[in-house]
């Protein structure tokens, strides 16, 4: 019997071929938006973690207190004990130094007057020693547009777009000029070698990137940085290890009555990035149970139609004598595997689709252009275990209730009005 | 057993709603058919003539009264058992064919086969049997678009046939066919009657069928108004 009620299936593509199509369609849907969106609020964790606020943020009392500002003032001093204590108590985090500072970049001419001059945003990170991982996670080797990244003291790279705006070569000096650490002028003459591009138009806009051990000479900040930003191996943030981190750093070397005394957050714990993201995967949460819900309701009507539809048909068999309990499991069995058939292969399709995202992304430079918020030009995908499953929700559970509630219709109705249906 | 009784009506009324009226299909029907017989229901559109024959073939419920179908009480059965007794003992043929359009030939007889539990074996020496009873073997893999109404007509008296019922319920089996066609279904249909004492029970105002019947009872509004035998006028 199931081997004629297969090959039944097999021959009406409008009980098979067409269903699957649905199902296959709905999924790949559903599969698609779910990891798009995952993608899209990962993205901005990421680029906020690697370039902002870490993982985790090591600073002074002070310097939280008045984040906004960037007061280099109110660094932490003696960072390589600091650093050292880090690394020895967290080697699961990779702990990077940095500071962050502002000031104007004068580019001069032959003569040693300004040529070229703005406003910049500039990030004292460790460039050259050997146990530095800056370059990976900042990916600044993909990031060159000409020349290269610094290989000696006194050597920057500039925002491809930065540069070109201050009509800065390769070789050309550029001088910074800024406030000490102690609130004196700062003037330091660069090199630049390189330029790059972040694919982020807050940074395209107006960076400079100089080895840690410059800036703290030009910024008269000698064993000290504005914060540490520690980001776990995997690059995946993972909360409760971070609470865990930043909670037993506080304890141990955090006091509340000394301002200078370094203190961790974790990323969910800055800038309103809690709430952020906290509202982020509420959004993204209902837009994908919305989906999911419709995409359900049209694949529970699919199942619905295809049940209803054969109605005749169902008439034509109860009359030659099969039960209304086999008829009415034999469509759900039918139900189950194209259920099944359709949401595999619309996983499969809806996975290929977002793990090509994933590594190609979409370039959305030219509607970034004038945006400052701090998020990568290119939206990417993302793929996760749960990818894998989501679709089986639309694709299986609610194209079977959809045959399920559509059979309920052969017990409801009189045989003879099934069969009737099939006259034309 | 040539003369048991397989049918038996006991003041059988059957209503349909309609709005808040309600329609009197069948009004207080009583009927016997015995093994063997070859009788039709006749009467003009609406008389009731397709509701008897679904209430015998428990297709649909009586609103008061009973109908005995091979002694088995029709209101009293259970999906199940209303299933077993069309799979045991009824056969339905339909105005329409009603065959199943994605299966061939051989697959639409050997239906009800498959219901009944039977092997492989069984199952092939059965259908072919009916299927050449309806002279349509060589038809065996077609599919029902690839043949005529009379053909259509054939395959689906085989698959009523193929189980070797007690009971045949034919609901008005020459509706949708030529008189050629009419002619050949019906002679089919009485040989098959008289080689194997198979009840026929047709629903039909066809006069080429009215012409071979035995015994034809009228219906008029729900009523029998006439219950009569008849002689076949070979002429």
């Amino acid at each position: 019997m199931i081997k004629f009620l297969i090959k039944g299936l097999l021959r009406d593509r409008s009980r098979s071929l067409f269903p699957i199509i649905v199902i296959a369609a709905g999924v790949l849907l559903t599969v698609f938006l779910t990891c798009w969106m995952d993608g899209v609020k990962s993205n901005m964790v990421y680029t906020s973690a690697i370039f902002e606020t870490g993982h985790l943020r090591v600073m002074t009392r002070a310097y939280n207190a008045d984040i906004s500002q960037i007061p280099n003032e109110l660094a932490i001093i003696g960072i390589d004990d600091l650093l050292d204590t880090l690394q020895a108590e967290y080697p699961e985090v990779l702990w990077r130094p940095r500071i962050r500072f502002g000031g104007l970049l004068d580019i001069p001419d032959e003569f040693g007057e300004t040529r070229d001059q703005a406003p910049v945003t500039g990030l004292g990170i460790d460039l050259l020693s050997a146990e530095s991982h800056e370059k990976e996670i900042l990916n600044l080797e993909k990031s060159i547009v000409s020349g290269r990244l610094p290989q000696s003291p006194g050597e920057i790279v500039l925002s491809d777009q930065f540069a070109r705006k201050l009509n800065a070569s390769l070789g050309e000096t550029a001088t910074l000029m800024g406030s000490t650490m102690y609130g004196s002028m700062a003037m330091y003459n660069f090199t630049i070698v390189g330029t790059v591009n972040f694919g982020m138009t807050a940074l395209d806009r107006g960076t400079m990137i100089a080895d840690l051990g410059d800036v703290q000479v030009a910024l008269n900040m000698d064993d000290a940085a504005g914060e540490v930003l520690g980001v776990f191996r995997d690059m995946l943030y993972k909360d409760e290890e971070a609470s865990m981190i930043a909670g037993e750093f506080n304890r141990e070397h955090s006091d509340e009555d000394d301002e200078y005394s370094p203190m961790m957050k974790t990323l969910k714990q800055q800038e309103e990035l809690a709430s952020f993201l906290d509202m982020a995967s509420t959004f993204i949460g209902v837009i994908i149970f919305i989906f999911v819900v419709v995409m359900s309701i049209v694949l529970w009507n699919s199942g619905l139609i295809g049940g209803i539809r054969r109605y005749g048909e169902i008439g034509v068999r109860l009359a030659i004598g099969e039960s209304k309990g086999h008829v009415y499991r034999s469509m759900i069995l039918e139900s189950v595997v194209l259920g099944i058939a359709g949401s595999v292969i619309g996983t499969i399709i809806g996975l290929a689709f977002s793990y090509y995202l994933q590594v190609h992304g979409i370039d959305i430079t030219s509607i970034m252009r004038n945006a400052s918020m701090m998020m990568t030009n290119v939206m990417r995908a993302r793929v996760t275990p749960g990818s894998a499953f989501i679709g089986f929700i639309p694709g299986l559970i609610a194209n079977v209730i959809g045959t399920a509630i559509a059979g309920i219709g052969i017990y409801k109705r009189q045989t003879s009005q099934l069969f009737k249906e099939l006259e034309v | 057993m040539e003369n048991s009784v397989v049918i038996h009506t006991i003041n059988l009324v059957k209503e349909f709603p309609m709005g808040t009226q309600k329609v009197i299909a069948l009004n207080d029907v009583n009927l016997d058919f015995h093994k063997g017989e070859f009788a039709g229901v006749v009467g003009p559109s609406g008389s009731g003539k397709t509701t008897l024959l679904n209430i015998i073939g428990s297709l649909d419920d009586p609103t008061s009264g009973d109908v005995m179908t091979m002694g088995k009480s029709i209101k009293s059965l259970s999906h199940k058992e209303s299933a077993r007794l069309r799979n045991r003992y009824i056969g339905f043929i339909f105005q329409t064919f009603n065959l199943l359009p994605v299966y061939t030939v051989y697959e639409n007889v050997e239906f009800p086969l498959l219901l009944l539990d039977l092997d492989e074996k069984e199952r092939e020496k059965l259908v072919w049997e009916a299927l050449e009873w309806v002279k349509l073997t060589d038809k065996a893999q077609s599919r029902p678009n690839q043949l005529s109404g009379g053909q259509s007509q054939r395959v689906a008296i085989a698959r009523a046939m193929v189980k070797k019922p007690e009971i045949v319920l034919a609901d008005e089996p020459t509706a949708n066919l030529d008189a050629e066609n009419s002619y050949n279904i019906l002679e089919m249909m009485e040989v098959l009657n008289k080689e194997l004492k198979t009840t026929f029970l047709f629903s039909t105002h066809d006069e080429k069928v009215i012409a071979y019947l035995k015994r034809k009872i009228t219906l008029f509004d729900g009523r029998v108004v006439k219950d009569e035998m008849v002689s076949r006028d070979d002429s």
